[in-house]
């Protein structure tokens, strides 16, 4: 049978507040255990959370940025359970009264394709600690400094269809919030982790089948992976005539599989009620409108914009808008050539190769965008050639100046000088007698392949400094 | 000096007639000869009272004293104290010493008062007669038979038996108020948000709300001085202004408007103690109020609405004392469960387990509706009841309590009975709303509480209702006789 892969994802994105939900600590990454955890953190008797603003702050921004409703008077609910590292005994997380409502979000596949996906929720809530079962011997260690941290977990509909649909779907999300600055998005250091709900069902059905929920999933590759596994498993019990047990599972990265949790972890009666230490967030308009002002070009509407305005195609447009950094390079390198085009090949091709190669971020560049574009220019005033550039890209990359300093200093200025270009033409033509005769009995349409001969003997005299168009006009008038 | 009133220790410490340390020395003395017969002090801080009563006469002798200057005083064991264990009466929290001050012991820290010790209660303020303490019971001065009421009845027992002139209390459903009926001691349960929670052990959050303890009216407005006012790290203290709860106090009483509940005075009321009630609400009438038979409908409600709340909220508060962090650990856990189930099992008492299984039922996925939800949605209607009456009246009266205090034992074996104690105080908790207990005359040799009501953030009319009363009468001023004697 066809099988229809239904996905929901639910996003839990650390929130890039300068201190805890509840508490004054830092929640800077990697401190020494323990070292960020106050007495609130710590769950001391008689401690009392005080929400902090600037979660509240970016709740809304991300609520704006997917267009949906903010909850005007949203409430904290205490979620209950027992673990180490999570000191109160409770959560404080949101139940019925999320800050941020129904939403939705569009996102582009890899064939430049759009879709709407459903945002069903957002919600405030804390962190838990962790628990260190290395070092202990035998026993556990606690280190609390995560807890408390800001999450915002964020619901979407099942609304996904296959893995790469999830992939894109984390990646505009990725993209939304870095944009919007309401988290670093780091998801190796956990700031952006995912739980896959996921069911199948015959292709052309509508009816849902059981989920299965794959927990704390922190790498688009293993997103990818768990999801390919665990359609293989589900579809192989659907085919054999079983049934899915609704369960949580958790993906194991170094056996790339799934596996059930014991049933006694997710069993739990959460016990869920209104949060009494705190009162219920109450937001004003102003404050929306404010923040709404405040809004950032977002990368969807960015994409539609480079489409529009540089004349692009969906996927360049897609990759360029992915990051404000990114964007923001590109649109500086366009102002200083002129030339989207060619900008968008260099950013895309050479610029972010060498990062990646290099491991460097976009701004550690040693090549600025001012200088990108000077390089364009020099390709696009015949300077240089397309090739030669690449050279002069190496040099800057190196640290050997601007464009202009590096044609100038290795003399790789495009030979444009007729006078010069005809010796070496001749000189070509004079040392390839069969090539001359084989080109003089060939058609039209052959000639036009040989003449690639000629130009590169041309080229390779030059050291692949003259300038490719007079080459070829050179060329036709002298072999006429 | 045992005998004064905080007023008046305020006046003799700046008149030079005793210095703070005279008067801590002679307050520790009597605790030190008259405490083993009631134990209402879990930990007594001689050595840092004794340090701070002369830091406190140096200010009085510098001109720098601040208004509770020398002052000796004790608070609860359920308000954290740096430095000093703070058991909340929990075997949970034998061994637990905060690294961190109450915002209440705060102020009255920075006011200047002197911290005697922290007194014993109902393990996590969680019983009506003191019997629950894992520290044993405290017993009423006035006949140490009897229990001295509870949560606080430390507090009230010591206040009583002059062991301390005032003292610090906590009241989730009369935690207050009982006990100071119990003890003939004057006890305020301010607006819930009045005075800060934090550093306060919880029991509920939404309920919870400490207040003053002692002899006079006018001593409880000057700790409410100290104590009331908007703490920015607690969430539900509230930022209305406070007030100078003394002002008020001389007010005369021409024109005051009396409710009295029918429901607060029907079968379950002692007749004897109703009696005592009557003359003191006659003696008010007498200086120029008047009385209205007023009602409260859904009175009846309280006590189920309070025992699905109270403990629903107690069950996930006590949920942090785990054995990880502070507090009781089992020796030698094999597991996780087992280092739960046996560190809980050990440090928490009956009454705390019997309020955990019972919140934590109410909570359950099935039951919320019926239960906690339900629970709350009568509880706005208790508080409907009360805002409909003070459309027709400025303050509330009745009796604190059904009848004056019983014997030890006599109701632990029936938590039911045990609850009833708290029939007329719980619905001031569940509408938020300031109550006052006042020593109204006694039954059989035993005090009898007078309970004034209030509206929102009236504590200063409650007071200057109380103080006009104790300007005819002298019921407050009575004394124990087995205590008035000792170091003094």
């Amino acid at each position: 049978m066809q099988w229809e892969t239904v996905i929901g994802l639910e996003v839990h994105l650390q929130l890039a507040t300068v201190s805890k939900i509840f508490s004054g600590s830092a929640t800077t990454f990697g401190a020494e255990p323990n070292t960020q955890a106050s007495a609130v953190d710590l769950a001391m008797p008689g401690m009392l959370p005080v929400l902090n603003e600037q979660a509240v702050h970016f709740a809304v921004l991300f609520g704006l940025g997917i267009g949906a409703e903010i909850g005007m008077r949203s409430v904290f609910d205490r979620k209950n359970y027992f673990y180490p590292d999570l000191p109160k005994g409770y959560q404080i997380s949101q139940f019925q009264h999320p800050i941020v409502g129904t939403g939705t979000f569009e996102i582009q596949l890899e064939d430049g394709s759009t879709r709407d996906i459903g945002i069903t929720r957002a919600h405030l809530e804390e962190d838990a600690g962790k628990s260190l079962h290395e070092d202990f011997h035998g026993q556990t260690g606690i280190d609390l400094n995560r807890a408390g941290t800001p999450l915002l977990e964020i619901v979407s509909e099942p609304d996904l269809r296959s893995a790469a649909e999830a992939v894109a779907y984390l990646k505009a999300m990725h993209s939304l919030v870095t944009y919007l600055g309401i988290s670093d998005g780091n998801m190796a250091e956990g700031s952006m982790r995912c739980d896959i709900n996921i069911s199948l069902r015959p292709v052309g059905t509508e009816t849902l089948g059981t989920r299965a929920e794959i927990k704390n999933v922190n790498s688009f590759r293993f997103v990818e992976k768990a999801i390919h596994h665990e359609f293989a498993r589900q579809a192989d019990i659907l085919e054999d005539g079983g049934k899915i047990v609704q369960e949580t599972r958790l993906y194991d990265a170094d056996k790339d599989e799934t596996r059930s949790m014991r049933s006694k972890e997710v069993a739990n009666d959460y016990r869920y009620f209104p949060e009494p230490d705190l009162l219920p967030i109450v937001i004003e308009d102003d404050y929306v409108e404010a923040l709404r002002q405040q809004l950032p070009e977002l990368p969807v509407q960015k994409r539609h914009r480079f489409v529009e305005q540089y004349a692009l195609g969906n996927y360049d447009a897609n990759v360029l808008a992915s990051s404000r950094e990114l964007a923001d390079y590109f649109e500086a390198v366009v102002a200083g050539c002129g030339d989207a085009k060619i900008a968008a090949n260099w950013v895309q091709g050479d610029l972010l190769g060498q990062l990646n190669r290099s491991e460097l971020s976009l701004g550690a560049s040693p090549v600025s965008a001012e200088a990108l574009a000077g390089l364009i220019t020099r390709i696009l005033d015949n300077s240089i050639s397309g090739k030669i550039a690449k050279q002069v890209f190496e040099a800057m990359w190196q640290g050997e100046g601007s464009a202009d300093e590096v044609i100038a200093a290795r003399g790789l200025q495009q030979v444009s000088d007729s006078g010069e270009l005809e010796s070496m033409v001749d000189e070509v033509i004079a040392g390839s007698a069969a090539q001359v005769e084989q080109y003089l009995a060939a058609d039209e349409g052959k000639r036009k392949k040989l003449v690639g001969y000629f130009v590169g003997q041309v080229m390779k005299l030059s050291k692949g400094q003259a300038n490719p168009k007079m080459v070829n006009e050179l060329l036709a008038k002298k072999l006429s | 000096m045992h005998n004064k009133s905080v007023a008046q220790l305020i006046a003799g410490l700046r008149a030079k007639h005793f210095s703070s340390v005279e008067l801590t020395r002679c307050f520790l003395d009597r605790i030190g000869s008259l405490d083993p017969q009631l134990n209402s002090f879990i930990s007594v801080t001689e050595d840092t009272a004794l340090a701070a009563a002369a830091a406190a006469d140096q200010r009085l002798a510098d001109g720098t004293a601040a208004e509770l200057t020398g002052v000796p005083i004790a608070h609860k064991d359920i308000f954290c104290t740096q430095g000093i264990r703070t058991s909340c009466g929990s075997r949970m929290l034998d061994n637990f010493v905060p690294p961190y001050d109450a915002t209440l012991i705060k102020r009255f820290d920075e006011l200047g008062a002197i911290t005697l010790g922290k007194t014993n209660m109902d393990e996590f303020a969680m019983g009506s007669s003191n019997e629950n303490s894992y520290y044993g019971p405290v017993r009423n001065p006035w006949n140490t038979d009897l229990v001295p009421g509870g949560s606080s009845g430390g507090s009230a027992a010591a206040v009583a038996a002059l062991l301390a002139p005032a003292a610090t209390g906590t009241d989730t459903g009369g935690s207050i108020r009982q006990p100071a009926a119990f003890c003939g001691i004057t006890g305020l349960k301010p607006t819930y948000g009045r005075v800060s929670r934090l550093g306060m052990v919880a029991f509920a959050s939404s309920l919870d709300q400490a207040g003053p303890m002692a002899h006079t009216a006018e001593d409880c407005a000057l700790l409410l001085n100290a104590m009331a006012g908007h703490d920015p790290l607690d969430s539900t203290s509230s930022p209305e202004p406070t007030q100078d709860y003394t002002a008020q106090l001389d007010n005369k009483l021409d024109g005051l408007r009396i409710g009295l509940p029918s429901e607060y005075f029907g079968d379950g009321l002692d007749a004897a103690t109703g009696e005592r009630i009557d003359a003191a609400l006659q003696q008010l009438e007498a200086q120029g109020a008047t009385l209205v038979e007023v009602s409260l409908p859904n009175s009846q409600l309280t006590i189920p609405t309070y025992y699905v709340i109270a403990p629903a909220e107690a069950s996930t508060n006590l949920s942090r004392f785990d054995g990880v962090r502070y507090g009781h650990r089992c020796t030698d856990p094999v597991d996780l469960h087992d280092l739960y189930t046996r560190t809980r099992g050990e440090g928490f008492g009956d009454e705390v387990k019997r309020r955990i299984l019972v919140g934590t039922y109410a909570l359950s996925a099935g039951y919320y509706d019926a239960y906690y939800k339900k629970a709350q949605q009568v509880r706005r209607l208790i508080q409907q009841d009360f805002m409909r009456c003070f459309e027709q009246v400025d303050v509330i009266a009745g009796p604190t309590t059904p009848g004056p205090a019983f014997s030890l034992g006599a109701k632990s074996d029936d938590p039911v009975a045990m609850y009833l104690e708290d029939v007329y105080t719980l619905a001031v908790n569940l509408a938020g709303l300031p109550g006052m207990s006042v020593p109204a005359g006694f039954v059989d040799d035993k005090p009898v509480g007078l309970q004034l009501i209030g509206q929102h953030f009236d504590e200063a009319r409650l007071l200057n209702v109380a103080h006009q009363y104790q300007q005819v009468s002298d019921w407050h001023l009575r004394q124990p006789a087995a205590m008035t004697g000792g170091a003094a």
